[in-house]
C-alpha cells in the first residue's frame, strides 16, 4: 500500500535518515519505533508531505507522491495526526471534525456565501458525518465544547475523529500513545483495532513497547536514522540488535 | 558631466544609506533578542532629532551636551515602551506584537505632535555647512559627520556584541532563548536592553541627520519603513550586512529619484522591500531558515 | 440556523428605521460614513480575523476602487454601474495575482508588505497626475442613478450604502458559517493541520484576500459616486491603520463587531468635535489598551465583564 524507498533527510550537516526503505501492507497496523533521535517523526514529516526529504521516493497505492503536499495527500486518502495535538483551539469539537469533511465536500465561496441549496444540504451532511465520527470515538457529549478547553486524553480521540473524517485509506499517528495513562491507552488499542476493522490501514510511530507490540501486525525499528529491522513483534523482541540498539527501555 | 551627477547621487545616496543601516540595525538588535518587529523604531529617530531641538533651544544647551541628553531621553523612552506596552502582553501573538508596536508608535507620534505641533524645525550642522568638493560632485560636512559616526556605531557594536559578556549574552538570546536563559542569562533583562539600545541607535540617527533634512513629528514613519527595508536586505543582521543593505538602499533610492523620477523616491525603497521579501525573504546574505514541526 | 437570521433581520430593521429617528442632516452623512467603514472593516475582518492574515495596506483596495470608478466615469465617461464592476475586477484580480506572493509570508513580514503595497499605491496615486488629478484630487464625480431617482442626498445615500452594507454583511456571516469559514478559521488556528485535512491553505488565503480587496473597491466606488470628490489623502497608511483598529476593538471573527468598531470609530471624531489632531493619539491608546486588556475586542470584551460584575456582586451577595 505505502512504499518507502531510500528516503534519505539531511538537515545542516545532520544526516536525519540515511536511505530508509521499507514497505507498508494494506490493512495491516504497522509501528515504527526506536529510540528517540532515530528520525521517526522525520519520516512521518516527509511521507505525509511536510518537510522535502533530500533524496528517496514515497508510493501510495503504487502511484509516487514523494513531495505532494499535504492538501494533496489527503484528496489521495492519507492523513495523519501530530505528537502535539494540533487541534483548532476556537472552535467546538464538532467544528474540528465538521473541517475533516473538507475533502467529502465542495461548496466554494461563492455557493456558501450565498446560500445556495445545495451548499445547505451538504452543510448538513456534513454535520451528520462529523457526529458520526465523534461517536465512533466516545466524545459526542463534549460536542459544543470548544477544542481548546479539553483535557489532553480527549483533545487526541478529537484529532482522530478529526483525521477518519476524511475518510482515509491510511492514516500516519504520531506517538498516538504519548501523555495518555494506563486505561486511556488501552482504550486507544481498541479504537486503533476498530479503525483497522474499517478497512483503514495504520501506521504509528510509538514509544510505548505494550502498545506497540500488542496492537502491531509489523514493526519496522529505526536507530539513528537508519532501518534497524522489520519483522513480526516477535521476530523483533527476538532480535539481538534490537536488543542491543535498546529494547525493554523507557515507559 | 553624467559621471558628475552619478557621482552625486551615489554620494548623497550612501549618506542617507548610514542613516537607514543605522535604524535597520535597531530593528534587528530587537528582532533578534525578542522575535518582534518594533514598528515605533522610528519614532525614536524622530524623538532624537526634536528632543535635541528643545534641549539646544529651551534648555539652551550647548550641543554636545544636548545631544547626549537627547538621547538619554529617548532611551528612556524605549525603556518605558518594553515595560509598559511590551512585557505585560499576556498573549504575545504576531498579530497582537504587531498592533501593540503600531499603536504603540501612533501614540509616541501624537504625543509628539502635540509637544513640537505639526511644524519641520531644523537643527544646526554639527560643523558648519560649507560645501566640499569631491571629483566633481560636493558633500557637506554633515554627510562625513554622518558616515563617521556610522563607522564608529558599527565597531562599538561589534566590540559589544563579540567581546562583552552582555553582548555575547544578547546574541546567545538570539540563537537560543531557552537555553540562554537555562545557563542564567536574564533573558527579561536582555529584551530590555535590545529596546535600550535600539532606541539609542534610532536618536543618533535621528540627531545626524537632522541637520540635513529636518525634523517632524512625522518623520519616523518613512525613516523607520526604509530602516527596516535595509535590515531586511540584510537579513535581520545587525552587522555588516545591514550596513550594506542600507548603502544599497540609499543609492539605488537617491539614483533612482535622480535619473527617474523624483516623485516615487519613497515608492523605490518599497518596491526593493517587496521584491526582496518575495524572493529572497532571508536577505542578500541570509541563510534560508527551515521550520521544523 | 434561525437565530443568526433572525438576529439580522432585527439589525437589518433599526438600521432602516434609522433616518426615521435621527433627523440631523449632518448625523446622516456620518452614517453614510459609518456604512461604508462597516465594509471596509468586514472585509478586513475577513482577512485577518478568520483567515488570520494581517494586511496595513488596506486603504490601497479602498483606493483603487474610489479612482478606477472615478477615473472611469468622468475622463471616460463609463456608466457608474458598469464602471464599479470593472474596478472590482481589476482589484480582484491584482490582489489574486499579488496575493500568492505576499500570503506566502506571516506575521510581521506580511504586516510589512502589505503596509509597503498601501504606501506604493498611495504615491501612485499622488504622482500620476494625469488620471487622477494628484494630491489636489478628482472631482465631478458623478451621483449614482437607479431608475428615476438620483442618489445625491445624504438620506438617499444612506439607504443606498446601507442596502450594500447590509448584504455584504449577510454575505460575511453566511461565509463564515460555513465550510469556507471553517477552512479559515482552521488555517488560522493550525495551518498544518488545515492541510493535512485537505484544506489546500495556500489557495483559500488568496481567496480570501481577493475577496477582501474585492469588497473594499466596492467600498471606494460607492464612496467616490457618494463624496463626488476624492483625494489620495484619504487613502493612505493612516487610514489603513485606522480600519485596523476598527477591527480590533470590534473584536477579531466576529461581523457584528466590525460594525460596532466602525460605528465606534466614525462616531468617535464628531464626539469629540475640535479634537481633530488628538484621535491619532486615541487610536493608538485604544489600540495598546485593547490588546493589552481586551484582545477580543469590545464584542466578546463587554459581555464577559458585564459576567464578571454579575458573578462579584453575587458573591458579595453571600459574604
Amino acid at each position: 500500500m505505502l512504499e518507502v524507498s531510500g528516503i534519505t533527510q539531511i538537515f545542516g550537516g545532520v544526516t536525519a535518515l540515511d536511505s530508509v526503505s521499507f514497505s507498508i501492507t494494506r490493512g495491516d497496523i504497522t509501528g515504527v519505533i526506536g529510540p528517540n533521535g532515530a528520525g521517526k517523526t522525520t519520516l512521518f514529516n516527509i511521507i505525509s508531505g511536510i518537510y522535502r526529504q533530500t533524496a528517496g521516493t514515497v508510493t501510495l497505492e503504487g502511484k509516487d507522491v514523494t513531495g505532494l503536499s499535504p492538501d494533496r495527500l489527503a484528496r489521495l486518502s492519507m492523513v495523519r495526526t501530530f505528537q502535539n495535538i494540533e487541534l483548532f483551539g476556537s472552535m467546538t469539537l464538532l467544528e474540528n471534525v465538521m473541517v475533516g469533511m473538507h475533502t467529502k465536500s465542495s461548496s466554494g465561496l461563492l455557493a456558501c456565501a450565498l446560500k445556495m441549496p445545495w451548499s445547505i444540504a451538504e452543510e448538513r451532511r456534513i454535520r451528520a458525518g462529523a457526529m458520526k465520527w465523534l461517536e465512533f470515538t466516545g466524545i459526542t457529549d463534549l460536542a459544543d465544547h470548544t477544542a481548546g478547553s479539553l483535557p489532553f486524553g480527549k483533545g487526541r480521540l478529537l484529532e482522530i475523529a478529526r483525521a477518519l473524517a476524511v475518510e482515509p485509506r491510511i492514516i500516519l499517528m504520531d506517538e498516538p500513545a504519548a501523555g495518555l495513562n494506563s486505561q486511556e491507552t488501552l482504550a486507544l488499542a481498541e479504537l486503533i483495532k476498530r479503525i483497522r476493522d474499517l478497512g483503514i490501514t495504520v501506521v504509528l510511530v510509538e514509544h510505548d513497547m505494550e502498545l506497540v507490540m500488542d496492537i502491531c501486525d509489523r514493526i519496522v525499528v529505526l536507530n539513528l536514522g537508519r532501518k534497524l529491522a522489520e519483522g513480526t513483534p516477535r521476530e523483533i523482541q527476538e532480535s539481538p540488535e534490537v536488543i542491543a540498539a535498546y529494547l525493554g527501555d523507557d515507559d | 558631466m553624467q559621471f558628475d551627477q552619478i557621482l552625486q547621487y551615489i554620494l548623497s545616496g550612501l549618506s542617507t544609506g548610514a542613516i537607514y543601516a543605522l535604524i535597520g540595525i535597531g530593528f534587528s538588535i530587537i528582532y533578534n533578542a525578542t522575535g518582534i518587529i518594533n514598528f515605533a523604531q522610528g519614532e525614536f529617530v524622530m524623538l532624537g532629532g526634536l528632543l535635541t531641538l528643545s534641549s539646544l533651544e529651551l534648555l539652551k544647551l550647548p550641543l554636545w551636551a544636548a545631544i547626549p541628553s537627547a538621547i538619554a531621553v529617548s532611551t528612556v523612552v524605549g525603556f518605558l515602551f518594553e515595560r509598559l506596552a511590551i512585557r505585560p502582553l499576556k498573549q504575545p501573538t504576531p498579530i497582537n506584537l504587531v498592533i501593540i508596536t503600531i499603536g504603540g508608535s501612533i501614540l509616541i507620534r501624537g504625543l509628539a505632535m502635540l509637544v513640537w505641533g505639526k511644524d519641520t524645525h531644523s537643527i544646526p550642522p554639527f560643523s558648519g555647512d560649507t560645501p566640499i568638493a569631491i571629483g566633481g560632485a560636493t558633500i557637506l560636512p554633515q554627510h562625513l559627520w554622518i558616515l563617521a559616526i556610522t563607522l564608529i556605531i558599527i565597531v562599538i557594536n561589534k566590540v559589544y556584541f563579540y567581546h562583552t559578556i552582555s553582548g555575547k549574552a544578547m546574541r546567545a538570546c538570539s540563537y537560543n532563548r531557552r537555553a540562554a536563559g537555562l545557563v542564567g542569562i536574564d533573558v527579561r533583562r536582555m529584551v530590555l536592553f535590545s529596546f535600550v539600545i535600539s532606541s539609542a541607535m534610532g536618536a543618533i540617527a535621528g540627531i545626524i541627520v537632522a541637520p540635513l533634512t529636518m525634523t517632524a513629528y512625522d518623520v519616523g514613519v518613512m525613516l523607520g519603513l526604509k530602516g527596516f527595508c535595509a535590515a531586511i536586505i540584510g537579513g535581520m543582521s545587525s552587522g555588516i550586512s545591514t550596513v550594506i543593505g542600507g548603502l544599497i538602499l540609499g543609492i539605488l533610492e537617491s539614483l533612482g529619484a535622480g535619473l527617474i523620477s523624483s516623485g516615487y523616491k519613497d515608492a523605490i525603497a518599497f518596491i526593493i522591500l517587496l521584491l526582496i521579501l518575495f524572493i529572497r525573504p532571508q536577505g542578500l546574505f541570509g541563510k534560508a531558515n527551515s521550520e521544523r514541526v | 440556523m434561525t437565530r443568526d437570521l433572525l438576529l439580522f433581520a432585527c439589525f437589518s430593521l433599526l438600521i432602516m428605521l434609522a433616518p426615521q429617528l435621527f433627523t440631523g442632516g449632518y448625523l446622516m452623512n456620518v452614517l453614510v460614513f459609518v456604512g461604508i467603514n462597516t465594509m471596509l472593516a468586514i472585509a478586513l475582518n475577513l482577512l485577518l480575523g478568520y483567515a488570520g492574515q494581517i494586511s496595513l495596506g488596506h486603504a490601497g483596495f479602498f483606493g483603487l476602487g474610489a479612482y478606477l470608478s472615478g477615473i472611469l466615469t468622468t475622463t471616460f465617461s463609463l456608466n457608474p454601474w458598469g464602471a464599479m464592476p470593472i474596478a472590482a475586477l481589476v482589484v480582484g484580480c491584482l490582489a489574486y495575482l499579488i496575493g500568492f506572493p505576499i500570503l506566502k509570508l506571516k506575521g510581521h513580514y506580511l504586516a510589512m508588505a502589505t503596509l509597503g503595497l498601501g504606501v506604493i499605491i498611495y504615491i501612485v496615486f499622488n504622482e500620476t497626475v494625469n488620471l487622477t488629478g494628484g494630491p489636489s484630487g478628482l472631482s465631478g464625480i458623478p451621483n449614482l442613478r437607479l431608475g428615476g431617482i438620483v442618489f445625491d442626498s445624504d438620506v438617499k445615500n444612506y439607504y443606498l450604502i446601507w442596502v450594500v452594507t447590509l448584504m455584504v454583511m449577510l454575505f460575511s456571516i453566511n461565509l463564515a458559517n460555513s465550510r469556507i469559514g471553517r477552512a479559515l478559521r482552521a488555517v488560522h488556528d493550525s495551518d498544518v493541520a488545515a492541510q493535512v485535512l485537505g484544506v489546500n491553505s495556500r489557495l483559500l488565503k488568496v481567496q480570501i484576500f481577493a475577496l477582501s480587496a474585492i469588497i473594499s473597491s466596492l467600498a471606494g466606488s460607492f464612496y467616490a459616486h457618494t463624496m463626488t470628490f476624492i483625494s489620495p489623502a484619504s487613502f493612505g497608511f493612516n487610514f489603513s491603520i485606522e480600519l485596523l483598529t476598527m477591527v480590533v476593538i470590534g473584536g477579531l471573527g466576529s461581523i457584528y463587531g466590525s460594525f460596532l468598531g466602525a460605528a465606534l470609530l466614525t462616531l468617535l471624531p464628531e464626539i469629540l468635535r475640535g479634537a481633530n489632531d488628538y484621535d491619532i493619539i486615541i487610536y493608538g491608546a485604544l489600540l495598546v489598551l485593547m490588546v493589552m486588556f481586551m484582545p477580543g475586542g469590545l464584542v466578546r470584551g463587554i459581555p464577559a465583564l458585564y459576567r464578571k460584575i454579575v458573578t462579584r456582586r453575587g458573591e458579595a451577595g453571600h459574604a
